[in-house]
């Protein structure tokens, strides 16, 4: 029983972060069909940002100083003016363009933004300590969890539900909803174009940042590759929840994040290496019989 | 059959030229060139072959593929199974089957083997990926970049993991690096003429159309994908060579985005703009990396920091696709009529098509 408790608080721990990457992704595909390549790249930046400027290995904690009540919104505000700049100067340009020249841009800023932490903070992973406390486990049912997989999916299911409050509830919500639906008819009847998508940008900017938190919290390191890591398997949960759809976003972030986990748990020790090749496998398969994705919106049906 | 003959007859130019400028390159390369730039000449002869087969998949469907740098990462390891001495593989490859341990091949029988090897693994993964929508798809291809680098930096009986395999005979030059690229070239082309060539291009340009008029869509990107998987394999097998040591790391990302980003400069939609984006980028990180290493303008000796290089590129090719979104040869083929480009073949798209 203990041990079965465990899995399901993994796989909800590791699920949340794969659906808050899914989200970041998901948002912005639904208000401009850009399929954002450099959200992984704005994820790594977050976590940079908290690091004094360095090529050695032994980081200078900065802005990771700072207690949590200023960090956290510190790093928001860094997550958001990130991709908030990264509208304005490089994706507005692209906005009538066909989405392959979209990608291939997002691309190009996603790998100008790695090179750029390369060039000042070198490619060694380096250790990052924040608020360790948070690593002790508390006991659940007899089950040893750690505090961090508990705050982990409270922030995420948190962020979920602020976040639907706000897209069903709220005048600008309705107004992204409309511009995800259809976006030239949400023009015409008076959504603002640029600040529904600016809006979209801060909004996926934030969940970058707070991707980028958890990650250095819970591996105590940062590195180059982790937002990469984050956002290839967010950009696979996107497509099997079905490209365009938030919920299905979401939920194909929390199923994947299960099957890691219960891969990580039934594979022979041998084949533990190849859990992602076996997660994609899997994908494979519900591909083949829904290329659509689980949760495919009536809008991406191509109309003629 | 006439009609095929007519087309031949006006397209037939594109290949030829290009093949022949290649030529005048490798041989003032050859003639004129330090042995430090013949290996550039070389690595710029093996990303032609690159971008061609990703212009074959890319060019003619107009999905974006993130995955083709895996096919060159099983070429490379092919190649390395293949070509190195049994005496060397036997300690650092214990986990290669007997028959595999104990065989080496000459790198004119491992070449080929190895774009088949890329070419049948990309009709198996290709299967499922070419049933999904465009962008899907696109991003489907990232999945299987992901996959290949995991499976490839994890197997550490085969292939080595995250290290290098060393051993493979260095056997490549200039005029090997030519020829693989006038093969790519042909190959190319003679898909681009061909029956299914034409109608991927017609799905690409007015999918509903295509599909209306009995193009079987999924079937036809299939037929691309694969090609151009085979002449990617090929170039990873040459590109082993080349180097003589193969490691995970080198057909990852960085590798991805600079050969997407020569395909983007030089024009996504034709041939010729394949090639003219490679030696556009190649001149440029050539020039870079000289700046890297710095120039002394008399006692001073300025030199740029490491990195900037591909900052630079990612730069230019936003930059590129703000400004002149259709590349250096706006998406035309060099031809008979009209000099230097004329429409012909390769009619750049201006409609967002955007699923499927």
């Amino acid at each position: 029983m203990t041990a079965v408790l465990q899995i399901i608080f993994d796989a909800l721990s590791l699920g949340s972060l794969y659906a808050l990457g899914a989200l970041g992704i998901a948002l912005i595909f639904g208000v401009m069909r850009l399929v954002n390549f450099a959200h992984g790249d704005f994820i790594a930046f977050c976590v940079f940002a908290m690091l004094w400027p360095s090529i050695d290995a032994t980081a200078v904690v900065f802005a990771g100083m700072l207690p949590f009540y200023l960090l956290i919104p510190l790093l928001l505000i860094i997550g958001a003016a990130l991709s908030i700049l990264s509208e304005i100067i490089v994706f507005r340009r692209f906005r009538n363009t066909n989405p392959a020249t979209m990608m291939i841009a997002s691309f190009a800023l996603g790998f100008v933004i790695r090179h750029i932490l390369l060039m000042f903070y070198s490619s060694r992973p380096k250790s990052i300590t924040l608020w360790p406390s948070l690593g002790l486990p508390v006991d659940f049912l007899g089950a040893h969890i750690p505090m961090l997989q508990v705050v982990t999916i409270v922030i995420t299911l948190v962020t979920l539900a602020v976040l639907v409050l706000f897209l069903k509830r709220t005048r600008y919500g309705l107004e992204m909803r409309a511009a995800a639906e259809n976006f030239t008819m949400a023009r015409m009847l008076g959504v603002r174009a640029n600040g529904v998508i600016l809006l979209a940008f801060a909004i996926s900017g934030m969940l970058a940042a707070a991707i980028g938190l958890i990650l250095a919290t819970i591996s105590g390191t940062a590195d180059i590759n982790m937002g990469a890591n984050v956002m290839l398997i967010a950009f696979i949960a996107t497509v099997i929840g079905g490209l365009g759809s938030v919920p299905g976003a979401v939920a194909g972030g929390f199923i994947i994040g299960a099957a890691s986990v219960i891969f990580q748990a039934t594979l022979p020790h041998d084949a533990r290496v190849f859990r992602d090749a076996f997660v994609y496998g899997a994908v494979i398969v519900v591909l083949l019989v829904r290329p659509q994705g689980l949760f495919a919106p009536k809008s991406a049906k191509q109309r003629v | 059959m006439s009609q095929r003959a007519s087309v031949v007859r006006q397209t037939m130019l594109t290949p030829i030229v290009l093949i022949v400028v290649l030529l005048v390159m490798a041989t003032l390369s050859y003639q004129f060139g330090s042995r430090a730039f013949n290996r550039t000449a070389v690595e710029m002869f093996i990303n032609i072959m690159v971008v061609v087969g990703l212009y074959v998949f890319v060019g003619n469907s107009g999905l974006l593929s993130f995955g083709h740098i895996s096919f060159m990462c099983l070429g490379a390891y092919m190649t390395a199974w293949l070509a190195i001495p049994p005496v060397m593989k036997s300690i650092t490859l214990k986990g290669l089957p007997a028959w595999l341990l104990h065989t080496q091949l000459p790198m004119w029988v491992a070449t080929p083997i190895s774009g088949v090897f890329a070419a049948l693994f990309a009709l198996a993964v290709g299967r499922v990926i070419m049933r999904l929508s465009g962008i899907a798809a696109s991003i489907a291809t990232f999945g299987l970049l992901g996959v290949v680098n995991n499976v490839y930096s994890n197997w550490d009986s085969v292939t080595g993991g995250q290290g290098s395999i060393v051993g493979i005979p260095p056997t490549m030059n200039v005029w090997i690096g030519w020829l693989g690229a006038a093969v790519a070239i042909v190959i190319a082309y003679l898909y681009a003429i061909s029956r299914s060539g034409l109608a991927l291009r017609a799905t690409r340009d007015e999918p509903v159309a295509a599909s209306a008029s009995g193009i079987d869509i999924v079937r036809e990107r299939l037929i691309a994908f694969v090609v151009s998987a085979f002449i990617i394999g090929i170039a990873g097998a040459l590109y082993a060579h080349f180097l003589s040591i193969v490691n995970p790391g080198a057909f990852y990302l960085r590798t991805t985005f600079i050969t997407l980003s020569m395909l983007v400069v030089g024009g996504m939609y034709s041939l010729s703009g394949a090639v003219t984006g490679v030696v556009a980028i190649s001149v440029l990180i050539e020039l870079f990396r000289n700046l890297e290493k710095g120039i002394s303008l008399g006692a001073l000796k300025i030199a740029l920091p490491n990195g900037v290089q591909e900052i630079a590129i990612g730069i230019i090719t936003i930059v590129i696709l703000m400004y002149l979104p259709t590349g250096l040869t706006r998406n035309q083929e060099f031809s008979w009529r009209g000099w230097p480009m004329l429409r012909r073949w390769s009619r750049p798209v201006r409609t967002a098509k955007e699923l499927n």
